[in-house]
């Protein structure tokens, strides 16, 4: 594989690939997770680190699985890695892992991860197959995030926890803006979504469905 | 008994697996084009819901939370297997998945036909996993017997089979309307799924379980 279609296999899931726009994977944990930029950002690392990983592993291991039972030895190793990451989650980064709760176990049953492992991992060599772990994870961390910051700008005033729109602004201080309340309820998170694939597929109009 | 419904109740409205926590989300986007099908998955999942969910709440009480083991012997009284959960869960999901399929070729061959297709899906569908993590999240404070994980594995059941149904049947009516080419498909798939969530939110703050 030479540098050029290492490069394709990087950009395509930012683009045309994109696992959570385009392949509609993993989007269970995509949404329930934003309400916060934060507790995305350490999904979609978290994401990124057992994508690249298993990719790796599975690709490793890709000529010694006996076909018939590749699937079961796919969910174990997602699973070891992701306990892995739970722990690690929990030891350095407590709140953040109290805020995630189940959405860290979930990362087990992300169709990303066994999706990549199918289409990807198990007919490539480990290098490609890390670097497709890591351009799926990022594509969908990217998702994560747009939403997220969206969520957190107009539900909580706040980026990152810092606080962006000036506190005179505030009813309560005897200015004229409240933060929307509905955008940290779960449903604005399907329509966020919603207008991402709209913008998407206004621009790459080959993604259009009939 | 009125516990049972109230936690079956819950389950289904409040605590729905797609409008309040987006689990699931993967298969009931991409098997919700026709209502036949989407009836078919959905009876699958309850099924397969109503047997893991039970299973591991077995494990978790009897073998992998703190001081579980002590029904064994005193001296593995102190041992906290929590840690192994993710893996033993998953575990359980595939081969129970595995089992079902079997048994229900060989003594309902009709059904079989039916399932098909889904059965061998639906081991890595987020809401069979998202169920036994939310079991052992609320296990003790929430659910206290073998009754009350009963009706919330039902009950979770019947709330999937119900939000993939209704978006089956609103997608099969919206063929007639001229939806912008961009949102086609997924993207306003995603949108009324917001909506049909918001609709659900009014269910939200109603406490049936004390």
């Amino acid at each position: 594989m030479n540098s050029n279609s290492r490069l394709k296999v990087f950009t395509t899931p930012f683009n045309s690939g994109n696992p959570v726009t385009v392949l509609v994977l993993g989007i269970c944990s995509a949404l329930a997770v934003t309400v916060k930029l934060q507790p995305a950002f350490v999904m979609a690392i978290s994401v990124t680190v057992v994508t690249a990983f298993s990719n790796v592993i599975i690709s490793f291991l890709r000529n010694t699985i006996p076909n018939s039972i590749r699937i079961i030895v796919q969910l174990l190793v997602i699973a070891t890695l992701v306990i892995l990451v739970n722990e690690i989650l929990k030891a350095y980064v407590y709140d953040v892992s109290k805020q995630l709760s189940v959405y860290v176990g979930l990362i087990i049953t992300n169709c990303i991860l066994m999706g990549r492992l199918e289409a990807f991992a198990l007919g490539n060599k480990p290098i490609p197959a890390f670097i497709d772990g890591i351009a799926n994870g990022m594509g969908y961390g990217i998702i994560l995030i747009i939403v997220a910051f969206f969520r957190e700008l107009f539900g909580s005033g706040t980026v990152f926890g810092i606080q962006v729109i000036p506190e005179s602004w505030y009813v309560t201080q005897g200015g004229f803006y409240l933060n929307n309340g509905l955008i940290i309820l779960p449903p604005m998170a399907l329509i966020i979504l919603g207008c991402i694939i709209w913008i998407h597929r206004s621009i790459n109009k080959d993604l259009q469905e009939k | 008994m009125e516990n049972f419904i109230n936690i079956f109740v819950q389950s289904i409205f409040i605590d729905n697996m797609i409008f309040a926590y987006f689990l699931g989300m993967c298969s009931y986007l991409a098997v919700s084009k026709s209502v036949k099908t989407a009836n078919g998955l959905g009876i699958a999942v309850t099924f397969v819901l109503l047997i893991t969910v039970p299973v591991n709440y077995l494990l978790n009480k009897f073998i992998l939370s703190e001081g579980a083991l002590a029904w064994a012997s005193q001296s593995l009284g102190g041992i906290d297997l929590n840690f192994l959960s993710f893996i033993v869960f998953i575990a359980v999901i595939a081969w129970i998945v595995q089992v079902v399929e079997m048994v229900v070729e060989k003594f309902a061959p009709t059904l079989y036909n039916q399932l098909g297709i889904f059965l061998p899906l639906i081991a890595v569908n987020c809401a069979i996993m998202g169920a036994s993590l939310f079991m052992q999240q609320r296990v003790g404070d929430v659910y206290h017997s073998f009754g009350d994980i009963l009706a919330f594995a039902l009950g979770s059941g019947v709330g999937w089979w119900l939000a993939i149904v209704g978006i089956a049947a609103i997608r099969e009516k919206m063929k007639y309307s001229n939806v912008p080419k961009p949102l086609r498909g997924l993207g306003i798939t995603f949108m009324v799924t917001g909506l049909m969530a918001i609709a659900f939110m009014s269910f939200m703050g109603i406490k049936l379980i004390n």
